[in-house]
């Protein structure tokens, strides 16, 4: 098991190591000179452009550029957002708790349509429940989420008044309006994870019940709602967990949309309007954390994958 | 984005009959699969034959229809400029489908010969690109394009770039696994000993038989790259007005959604069908080339 993980652990650091070199070469992509940028109206001044340039390490070759920036982010220091001039850091701290929010809600949903969905569809194999399962959760991944949360604004907030159309409110204000501005987004952030999870549940289950130890369970003479729940639910769950993990992706990249289509000012909503502010440190430290994030997400993933699997626990 | 494809191994086929065959056959009797295709297939043909069967000039603005309800003269309603929304659904799917076949075109190009190389090459080679690829996969898909996307400038041609290189890895890990497991088949193993230089056991012998995942990971990319591009149009980084995209129209329908709800609804289904059609027909393929399916 402690080799296990620091096999794992290992395999952790390069892939971080390659992942600031992919961030730090977005830089490389940016059209014209990050000086000039900054310089707003003094561009003509050469004296401020010099400064500037030193200021960012621009003057210096680009592997030193991209050892003191590397050597600045694991101190925690992402750079300065060019329009704010606040510390990266501090924004995404800022910002983070929001998405957080939205996105432990939208996986609570997730799970709860997707797992049962799952579990019934392939309990039901080849009735109308299956079937009906099965469009539910081909339509979840093929509607675009921006799309469906028009939709429900639409229905929800302009046709029925129900719920406020956008905005958000911290959970520590007001409990019933935060859950008020963020149930219909974390519907909707949900619901393309719930069918992923839909479709994995039904082919593990389908595969557990066609295993040796149902068999048996039938056998012995068990009803099928403890042979289901106990004996193939536990098993199939298993793969499950690992995939819990690899929808976190998912999950951001549908904050982004998901925030502009609500106005909600988290994660997502911050690389959207780094990106048209031209603030383009914002955008790098966006896409750091959130792959720092998904990388060491998975690291636990496989740890607890092991930890689980009591096969592969004393292996 | 959709992921699981099956790696076929080039079975004997039973009855003498081909694998490609009897996966095609096995295609043709899958009806979600073949209404699939032809959705796609109208989808294309709509594409194509825009000029002539679009009612109005999409570009053209009708200052005295502003925001019409659908009726007789315009089915699917105007939009805030008086512009006909049917027309420019239409117009629309253009850049919708070019956006998905391009940028799975730019992953494949990309991905398929680093993936063989890997798996084939294996080693310190394999090792170096694996860890690239962790590195590409761990930043999500449509983050990465926004990022791509917002430093290459806002254009359906970069958005294309950007859609296309987030996608790449997905192609390297597919095409790296398939290969590990093809080359280890007897055939290679014979290509091998008759002398074959490694490029063309690689290109000759590896290659086409890891076709079939690769066929199904890429109609399954292209529905991802067509969400892709409607959301990268939707944030303002694709398509720039005034040409139509079904992702800007929804953009701007958002703006107006208590007068002319219909402005978002047609170019979201738009994307919804042909999505979902794309899904259907990777679904069918999937389970088509999939060896252990019988029949």
């Amino acid at each position: 098991m402690l080799l296990f993980l620091a096999r794992r652990v290992g395999q952790t650091i390069p892939t971080l190591l390659f992942v600031s070199l992919l961030i730090f070469g977005l830089q490389q992509l940016m059209p014209g000179d990050p000086a000039l940028i900054l310089a707003g109206e003094e561009r003509g001044d050469p004296t401020v452009l010099a400064q500037i340039r030193a200021e960012l390490n621009l003057d210096k070759p680009l592997p030193v550029q991209y050892g003191l920036w590397l050597w600045g982010v694991l101190q925690g220091d992402l750079g300065f957002s060019w329009r704010i001039r606040e510390p990266i850091a501090e924004v995404i701290a800022q910002k983070l708790p929001v998405t957080l929010q939205l996105g432990l809600m939208a996986f609570v949903i997730a799970v709860f349509i997707g797992i049962p969905l799952g579990i019934l569809s392939a309990v039901k194999k080849d009735t109308p429940l299956d079937w009906g399962a099965n469009a539910v959760g081909l339509a979840g991944l093929s509607l675009p989420n921006f799309w469906l949360g028009i939709m429900m604004i639409l229905f929800f907030s302009v046709q029925l008044g129900w719920l406020p159309p956008s905005g958000y409110v911290p959970l520590s204000e007001d409990w019933r309006q935060s859950l008020a501005t963020t149930i219909m987004p974390a519907f909707v952030l949900g619901s393309g994870i719930a069918a992923v999870f839909m479709r994995h549940m039904r082919s593990a289950m389908l595969q557990a019940m066609g295993q040796d130890y149902v068999r048996t369970a039938r056998a012995k003479g068990l009803g099928e709602r403890v042979v289901v729940l106990k004996h193939a639910l536990r098993n199939a769950l298993v793969p499950v967990v690992t995939l819990g993990a690899l929808e976190l992706g998912t999950l951001l990249s549908g904050a982004v949309l998901t925030e502009q289509v609500f106005t909600i000012p988290g994660f997502g909503k911050l690389i959207v309007d780094a990106v048209f502010n031209r603030d383009y440190p914002v955008v790098q430290g966006v896409v750091l954390v959130t792959a720092t994030l998904y990388i060491l997400l998975n690291l636990i993933a496989d740890v607890l994958y092991v930890l689980i699997n009591p096969r592969l626990r004393h292996a | 984005m959709p992921d699981g494809a099956v790696i076929a191994a080039p079975a004997v086929a039973a009855r003498g009959e081909s694998p490609a065959r009897r996966a095609f056959r096995r295609l043709l009797r899958h009806r979600a699969a073949m209404f699939g295709l032809a959705v796609v297939l109208a989808f294309i043909a709509i594409a194509v034959l825009a000029p002539l069967i679009a009612p109005y000039d999409p570009a053209r603005t009708n200052w005295a229809a502003i925001r019409k309800p659908p009726s007789e003269l315009f089915w699917f309603g105007t939009d805030e400029n008086g512009r006909d929304i049917l027309s420019r659904v239409i117009w629309g799917a253009r850049a919708s489908l070019l956006a998905g076949v391009v940028s799975v075109a730019i992953a494949l190009a990309a991905g398929v010969p680093v993936g063989l190389a890997a798996g084939f090459l294996g080693g310190r080679v394999d090792a170096l690109i694996s860890r690239f690829t962790d590195a590409m996969l761990a930043c999500p898909f449509l983050i990465l394009a926004i990022a791509l996307a917002a430093f290459l400038g806002p254009a359906l041609e970069n958005a294309m770039i950007a859609i296309g290189i987030s996608a790449t890895p997905i192609f390297i890990r597919l095409a790296r696994g398939a290969t590990m497991a093809v080359k280890v088949e007897d055939y290679v193993e014979a290509a091998r000993g008759l002398g074959n230089p490694r490029w063309r056991v690689a290109v000759r012998h590896i290659l086409p038989n890891i076709v079939p995942p690769l066929l199904v990971q890429a109609t399954l990319a292209i529905a991802s790259a067509i969400i892709a591009e409607a959301s990268l149009s939707f944030l303002g980084l694709g398509q720039q007005p005034p040409a139509p995209s079904w992702g800007s129209m929804l953009n701007t329908a958002q703006r107006f959604m208590e007068q002319a709800p219909w402005m978002a609804i047609f170019p979201g289904l738009s994307i919804f069908t042909v999505v979902l059609a794309f899904n259907l027909l990777g679904d069918g393929l999937r389970d088509a080339l999939d060896p252990r399916e019988q029949g």
